[in-house]
């Protein structure tokens, strides 16, 4: 198991206007683990995972002070390029958001935008990526029907696919199991768990013991502060500050 | 609208199950259908009677042969030309421009006075009357660039007449893109532009083809612009750069010259299946695209 940070994240401030809505953040994240950011609503989990890809840019507005490094280099520098940096920081939304496409022109659309052309290649990249995602044998028979036309559970793995497709190092994961059934939650927490062997995996989630059983690392969140990081069985056994186990045994959130 | 009256019974009929149905919203329901119904009929017995006059004149003949005597024997075939070219040109003049204007206005513009005077210009000139487009194609087009009447004259005429209701419609259908297929072509790392060509064009498909169809009704039905930019010559236009008579323009001078009746009539049928045809064809490729988008279920 390697220890290698991917990202580390040093004095992150993050504000909407005047509204503070990130206070100094600094964390590690840590290749092929899965890092899992709880805390209450509103409390700039989902901000903060956005800032990791720089989606937040689409937002006006936003302005952002301190350092992320994804493998040393600052992705708010010049040196880094806006479209290397979402190409390596895939992102899962909250709702699954398959383009009105057929199945395997939403897996190709990311490789085709990077510049590959030939049939054979992006006929591999499809396989492979949709087996990554486990849903190939679901889907190998209709690639060409309508992604929409999949249930909600499916259409989140033919978006984990999408991702995979243009090979990121690290994916970000908006709660994505939150509109979710229950069998389709467990499919995708399996599937994060065979993910985080080749990939670095940060996820929001709304639900403790979904963090308590796919994440090695978890941060807990409160008003745009992480108030602790650690490894998750610390942080469900033996948390370090009153106001996570408050959090933690429900006493609020 | 079509849509929203079905959703509302649809409703309707859900509470009708609940056994408290209170008389204001039976009536407010009966209103409706009445008002639906008048609508349909109004439509049937406009159709049906230019129909019934004039299917009986319209044979192979009617189609194939160039109108003789100012289109008291003969048939319209150089006019249904002159109509179809025209059209065309219009739409190939408007489409560009007014698909453009609408990416311009949803996708990059910031809300600010450029904006509001873009968006006042072209409300503005959906409200104008089209004799004075005519008026401006005539004098701008006809004379001072020296298009004469001619085809070139009329399509950029219309094309002007079209643009707002274009522009609006494409606007509309941008708009009801979902934002996240934009963050989930973003986060693939596509630029913008990808994302506007690859995502959200093909998305809005639909909606620019109605903006489309009501612009070639708006160009197909147009008389006043037509005739003082595109002329009114019975010959075949064989270029843009040559005159030629619509089937609106031809029947406004059968009617109003009194020229016959019965061409009148028949005339007036073709428009109408014309219009009726390119609804049809264009509600069918709205269709193709919009297959995608709805789930199967």
């Amino acid at each position: 198991m390697s220890n290698y940070m991917k990202m580390r994240v040093r004095n992150l401030n993050l504000f909407y206007g005047d509204f503070q809505a990130l206070m100094d953040i600094n964390m590690n994240i840590m290749e092929n683990k899965v890092t899992a950011l709880i805390g209450p609503s509103g409390c700039g989990k989902s901000t903060y995972l956005r800032t990791l890809n720089r989606m937040n840019d689409l937002i006006d507005h936003v302005k952002i002070n301190g350092q992320i490094l994804l493998d040393g280099i600052d992705i708010y520098s010049d040196q880094c390029d806006l479209i290397d940096l979402r190409k390596s920081v895939g992102m899962v939304f909250q709702k699954p958001n398959p383009f009105p496409k057929t199945i395997y022109e939403n897996i190709v659309y990311g490789p085709k935008i990077h510049g590959i052309k030939e049939k054979s290649r992006l006929d591999e990249i499809v396989e492979k990526s949709l087996r990554g995602a486990a849903i190939w044998d679901e889907v190998k028979d209709r690639l060409d029907k309508p992604a929409l036309g999949l249930s909600g559970g499916q259409q989140q793995r033919i978006c984990i696919a999408r991702c995979l497709a243009v090979e990121p190092d690290v994916i970000l994961m908006d709660e994505p199991t939150s509109a979710l059934d229950p069998i389709s939650t467990l499919k995708v927490e399996n599937l994060m768990d065979e993910l985080k062997k080749d990939y670095t995996i940060v996820v929001v989630t709304h639900n403790m013991q979904q963090a308590g059983r796919v994440s090695d690392y978890t941060s807990f969140f409160l008003n745009g502060e992480i108030i602790e990081t650690d490894l998750t069985e610390n942080i469900f056994s033996n948390p370090n500050d009153k106001r996570t186990e408050d959090y933690i045994t429900g006493r609020f959130g | 609208m079509a849509v929203n009256t079905k959703v509302y019974i649809e409703n309707w009929m859900r509470g009708k199950g609940k056994k408290k149905i209170n008389i204001k919203e039976k009536m407010a329901l009966t209103w409706i259908y009445l008002v639906a119904v008048l609508t349909i009929l109004a439509l049937l017995s406009i159709v049906g009677y230019v129909l019934l006059n004039g299917v009986k004149h319209i044979n192979l003949d009617f189609f194939m042969q160039e109108p003789k005597s100012m289109g008291r024997k003969g048939g319209i075939f150089s006019i249904i030309v002159g109509t179809i070219y025209l059209t065309l040109v219009s739409i190939a003049i408007a489409t560009p421009i007014g698909v453009a204007s609408a990416i311009y206005l949803t996708e990059y513009a910031k809300e600010n006075k450029l904006v509001k005077v873009i968006r006042f210009g072209t409300e503005t000139l959906a409200g104008i009357p089209s004799i004075i487009f005519g008026l401006f194609g005539f004098v701008f087009f006809v004379i001072f660039l020296k298009l004469r009447w001619s085809i070139l004259s009329g399509g950029l005429t219309l094309a002007l007449m079209i643009l707002p209701t274009l522009i609006r419609a494409t606007e509309e259908a941008i708009k009801t893109v979902p934002q996240s297929y934009r963050e989930g072509s973003f986060a693939l790392g596509a630029t913008k532009w990808q994302t506007i060509v690859k995502v959200v064009l093909p998305s809005s498909t639909s909606g620019i083809l109605t903006g489309l169809i009501l612009g070639i009704g708006r160009a197909v039905g147009e008389t006043a612009a037509v005739m003082l930019t595109a002329g009114s010559s019975l010959g075949v236009p064989k270029s843009i750069f040559d005159p030629a008579r619509t089937m609106s323009v031809h029947l406004y001078l059968l009617a109003s010259e009194g020229l016959s009746k019965e061409k009148t009539f028949a005339t007036a049928s073709v428009l109408i299946i014309f219009v009726l045809c390119i609804n049809f064809i264009a509600n069918m490729i709205a269709n193709k695209y919009i297959k995608n988008t709805k789930a199967i279920s």
